[in-house]
Formats: structure tokens, C-alpha cells, sequence
């Protein structure tokens, strides 16, 4: 399978990178050496194999419910939270302008 | 008295509590070190004050009779682990200036350890990369140089290049790491020093900047392999707050080191026999082989069949997993922010140019490719035909695993199928570089643990690295079986000083 400039293009998009013309000529040659190499995957038999779900068996945990259960991961956090934000204002993060 | 600069983790902590020398004095020795070394670009932050502090507070723990299994040790920390207050930036520009308002699981055992912080350690960007090249604030540059007069500047390995460059260097006695693929082990072979990448879970992932949350794991890199085992010790253990945490107790590793290998047995894969390889490089698995039968092991061969696809599963699974952890860099929370001027209608510069705009400014060209991969191997249409295929391989690579040490405690292979290449050398070809972690990943892929000893310099007098390979929990044979190839090996060897 082999990708066009269309389809990086798509990809860059869903990924949310901007990518000039020519960065996506260079890509579309790389992805596609990095994509052709991988394909050997297809010559693996893999007839009743699961795919591998938890590398280290280990039963998912559950926390009591109570609120702030952790004092680093609880809430009443907030200026720790804002505190790199590029543009917090009145307690938020801020972004442009999302509705016309 | 010895150069400080020049005692392993062991030597400084027994030195220290036995009144030999304080702990400041250390701290600021290893602090000048620092200092003297920045052509060598191990650092994106120095932060000798906090080596100092901890360093005073050893020497008041010593006279109060209160000394932590860490007291008066100065370290290195891998700038991929947040820490509170201190810049911390997964070597991105994405991050730079990101001062985390709180301190990672693995750096805070290490601090309550009585540990010291010299400074955050370059990396290779988002933990992406076998060369330390991709770093934004630069490349790291080895200390050792081939013997053949040139002064080509080596690859310290990666991602953990910044960790192996300063403990060869001696700017640091041991650092933490973290290894997805292959990035505690390769740099440490690299630079001719140890590292342990721990089953998966034994340390904490909490703080640490997600790269491939189902491979990354943390583990020390130092000189030897006793002070790796130190290190893990003050590293390892269980945290509710991740959810792949192992909740099992830390073993006494240091304790019950032994290089006596009797009733032991170690198995070499047949697979990783590769044809072309460097004949230094099985010149020197052939001399660790005889080594470890010295020591008392039993020595079969086994067989791995699915190694051949190790690496390319990892490269769809770790770019996958990558394309959605770095999905959360968007220039809202945290980090970068690039909003594009309005057009001259007026319109645009809404919040998906800024996603757009800040994720192709704030990444560099090797984590674009991963995310661009990534995204692709998940899309819709494809996410079985490559992700769920991955998986499925990924079963057998660990069932492989699983069935060899049916017959065997240890394997033992090459860490890497190269000594170090000059930087530059493969950056031109993703694939090229790839490569390079054919040996490492498949002990990734199964979370086995792993580790790399230096065993041998090559015809142009650079360090080769020999690879250990345990069962699932048990780091201790692992660590044993390095030490009975550390003991043996005489590994002395260490770069000349030219920074």
C-alpha cells in the first residue's frame, strides 16, 4: 500500500500539524520506506492469536470514591493547573475564538 | 584520596557515611565537572543548588545519625521526568519553559532517598530516537573517540543520550533513564556503562512524559552493576497513581547480588545471529558466552523465531501510542502556542489553526513522522491491517519469550549490532537508524527486563555492550548475571578527556 501527497496531507490534518508543499513531498517518500518495511507484518501467521492487550498481567484497580482520594491528583488545584497555560484569563484557559 | 568524581554510587555512599569526605564536597565536585563540560551538551539545565542542598542536608542526616540509603549521592535526572519547579521539556521546544507545579513518582523516591539533583539531562525529543540527535536544544556529544587520531564527533546513543554522556564523563556517578525501545540499554553500551531497564510496571510512569505508555519504562544507568541495582531499589515500587504500577514489593537487590552462576542457565538466540553483523560484535557475545559459563551457568541455545518482526510491530505500536499521548499538545494547557495572524479578510486564526500551527512549530521532523504514522496506522480503514496485526505479532514475540525460558534463567545477546556511529551518520534514513534497536526491542515488547553491560572495546577503541535478558520480576538474574560478565570482562576502559 502506498500513500500519495493527498493522503499525507489527510494524515497531517487529522493529526493536526501543518505541513507545507514540501514538507509533504518529503514525507510522502519517507512514510511510504517506513510503511513498505512494516508490510513484512502481513507474512506472520496469526490464526487464533488475540492481540496483546496487557503486557504484564495486572488487574485494573479501583480507588475508593471520594473526592481529592489523592492530594496531588485532587482537586482545588486550579492556579497549579493554569499555572503554564500560554494564555489564562479569570481563572480559564483561554483560546481564540471558537463561535462565530 | 581518590578523585571524588571518579567513586561509583557504592563508594560514595559508604565513603560518605563513613566520614571520608562530606557530602558537600562531593555535591561540588561533580558540580565543577558539570560546569567544565558543556561541550559535551549533557545538560538542558544545570541545578548545582539542589545537589548542594541535598548534599547539606546529607552531611546534617550523618550527624544526627539519620543517613537515607541515597544520602550525599548527586545524580543526574533525565529531562523526561517532571520536576517541580525545574524546567522540564522532554528536549521539545513544545515544552521549553514548562515548569511542572509538581515532581514525578520516580524523581521524588529518589529525592526522599536523600539523592541530589545536578541537572536535567538532554534526550532525544519526546524520548524519540537512537542518537540523541533529534533534541531541539542540540545533539549530546560522546566522550569517547575512535582511536584512529580523527576527532569525529560518536553518538551517545538515545534516547537517554544525555544520561550516558555524563556518567562516562564523570559528570555524574549515575542518572535515571527511561527505555521504550531500547533507550537505557543502547546508550549505555554505547558509552561503555551499565543500565537496567526493570520488568515492566516496577517503576512508576507517573510525571514521566508519555512517549508509548505500554513500553515506557524507567530504570538507572550508572557505572557498574551494583550501583544500577541501588539506583532500581530507590526507583522501583508501587504508585496508585498508575495504573500499570506492579503492586509487588521492591526486592534487596544490592543484598543478594552474586556473581556465582552455578545451576544456572543461560540461553543464546539463535535469531540474533545476523548475518553481516560486526564479527567485534560476536567476538564479543562468543568471549560473554564463555564468561558466563565460567561463572558456573549452563549455556543452550534457544530459539526466538519472531524476532525478525520485533522491530517492525514496534514501529507501528509505538508511533500508534504516540500519535494519541502527544495528541495532548495543543497549545492550551501547557507549553507552545502558535495562533497565526488573522487573514486580511479578517478570517481564520480560529482553534484549529492554533492546534495546527503549534503542533508543527513545537515538533521536531522525528516526532512528526512518529504522530504522522501513528495517526495513520490508527485511521480508520487501516487500524487492523496494521495495529490489530502489531498486537497480534506482539502476543507471539512475548510467547516466544515465554517458551525459551521454559529451558533457560537468562539470555544473554548483543545490546546493539554496532559500537558507536559518528553523528550524522544515519540521519538521513529513518530506517537506517531503526535499526539500531534491533537487539532491544523485543525485551521491550515482552516488558522483560533488561540490561547492558560494557564488555569489550571494538578495533577503533569504542565500548560494545553486552545484553542480559530476564524472566518477567526477576531483575535479580538478571543483575547477577551482569555482575559474573562485569567481574570477568575487566571492563576498565574509559574515554580521554578532551571537553
Amino acid at each position: 500500500m502506498t500513500i500519495d501527497q493527498a493522503t499525507v496531507r489527510k494524515i497531517a490534518s487529522l493529526a493536526r500539524i501543518a505541513i507545507s508543499d514540501a514538507e509533504a513531498a518529503a514525507m510522502e517518500g519517507e512514510l511510504n520506506g517506513i510503511l513498505g518495511w512494516v508490510e513484512q507484518l502481513g507474512e506472520v501467521d496469526v490464526t487464533g492469536v488475540e492481540p496483546m492487550t496487557a503486557v504484564i498481567p495486572n488487574t485494573l484497580r479501583l480507588r475508593d470514591d471520594v473526592i481529592d482520594a489523592d492530594p496531588l491528583t485532587g482537586g482545588n488545584r486550579r492556579d497549579d493547573v493554569l499555572a503554564n497555560a500560554p494564555a489564562a484569563m479569570h481563572g480559564f484557559f483561554g483560546v481564540p475564538k471558537v463561535i462565530e | 584520596m581518590t578523585e571524588l568524581t571518579n567513586l561509583t554510587v557504592a563508594q560514595i555512599r559508604d565513603g560518605h557515611r563513613a566520614g571520608d569526605f562530606s557530602a558537600v564536597e562531593v555535591a561540588e565536585a561533580f558540580s565543577a565537572n558539570v560546569a567544565g563540560a558543556k561541550a559535551l551538551n549533557a545538560f538542558i539545565v544545570e541545578t548545582p543548588e539542589h545537589a548542594l542542598e541535598a548534599a547539606k542536608q546529607a552531611d546534617a542526616d550523618r550527624a544526627a545519625g539519620t543517613l537515607k540509603p541515597l544520602s550525599g549521592v548527586p545524580i543526574g535526572m533525565k529531562d523526561l521526568f517532571c520536576t517541580n519547579g525545574v524546567q522540564t521539556t522532554a528536549a521539545s521546544h513544545m515544552l521549553e519553559g514548562f515548569i511542572p507545579r509538581y515532581e514525578s513518582t520516580v524523581s521524588q523516591k529518589l529525592w526522599d532517598a536523600g539523592a541530589g539533583m545536578l541537572g536535567k539531562l538532554n534526550l532525544d525529543q519526546f524520548a524519540m530516537g537512537s542518537s540523541n540527535e533529534t533534541s531541539y536544544f542540540g545533539n549530546v556529544i560522546s566522550p569517547w573517540r575512535r582511536k584512529d587520531g580523527g576527532n569525529a564527533a560518536l553518538a551517545p546513543g538515545g534516547s537517554s543520550g544525555g544520561s550516558s554522556t555524563a556518567i562516562a564523563a564523570r559528570l555524574c556517578p549515575a542518572a535515571t533513564g527511561t527505555d521504550t525501545g531500547g533507550s537505557i540499554r543502547q546508550p549505555a553500551a554505547f558509552t561503555g556503562i551499565s543500565g537496567i531497564k526493570p520488568t515492566y510496571g516496577r517503576c512508576s510512569r507517573w510525571g514521566i512524559v508519555a512517549f508509548a505508555s505500554s513500553l515506557d519504562q524507567a530504570g538507572p544507568m550508572a557505572r557498574d552493576v551494583r550501583d544500577c541495582a541501588i539506583m532500581l531499589e530507590n526507583m522501583a515500587g508501587f504508585d496508585a497513581k498508575d495504573a500499570t504500577s506492579l503492586n509487588l514489593p521492591v526486592p534487596n537487590w544490592e543484598a543478594a547480588l552474586s556473581s556465582d552462576l552455578k545451576g544456572k542457565t543461560v540461553g543464546i538466540p539463535k535469531e540474533y545471529r545476523l548475518e553481516g553483523i560486526d564479527p567485534d560484535i560476536d567476538a564479543m557475545w562468543e568471549a560473554g558466552i564463555a564468561m558466563l559459563k565460567d561463572a558456573g551457568a549452563a549455556v543452550v541455545e534457544i530459539s526466538l523465531p519472531h524476532t525478525k518482526y520485533a522491530l517492525p510491530a514496534y514501529y507501528i505500536i509505538a508511533p500508534a501510542e504516540a500519535s494519541s499521548n502527544l495528541a495532548r499538545y495543543d497549545g492550551v494547557r501547557y507549553g507552545l502556542r502558535d495562533l497565526p495572524a488573522k487573514d486580511s479578510s479578517g478570517g481564520g486564526a480560529g482553534l484549529q489553526d492554533m492546534y495546527a500551527a503549534t503542533r508543527a512549530e513545537g515538533f521536531g521532523p522525528e516526532v512528526k513522522r512518529r504522530i504522522m504514522i501513528g495517526t495513520y496506522v490508527l485511521s480508520a480503514g487501516f487500524y487492523d491491517a496494521y495495529y490489530t496485526q502489531a498486537q497480534k505479532v506482539r502476543t507471539l514475540i512475548a510467547r516466544d519469550f515465554e517458551q525459551a525460558f521454559g529451558s533457560c534463567d537468562v539470555i544473554l545477546a548483543p545490546t546493539a549490532p554496532s559500537a558507536a556511529f559518528g553523528l550524522g551518520e544515519k540521519m538521513a534514513d529513518p530506517l537506517a537508524m531503526y535499526l539500531n534497536d534491533v537487539f532491544a526491542v523485543p525485551a521491550s515488547l515482552a516488558g522483560l527486563p533488561a540490561m547492558s553491560v560494557p564488555a569489550a572495546l571494538n578495533r577503533e577503541g569504542l565500548p560494545l555492550g553486552l545484553q542480559i535478558i530476564g524472566k518477567a520480576f526477576d531483575e535479580q538474574s538478571v543483575l547477577n548475571a551482569g555482575l559474573a560478565l562485569e567481574e570477568r570482562s575487566g571492563f576498565t576502559a574509559r574515554a580521554e578527556k578532551w571537553w
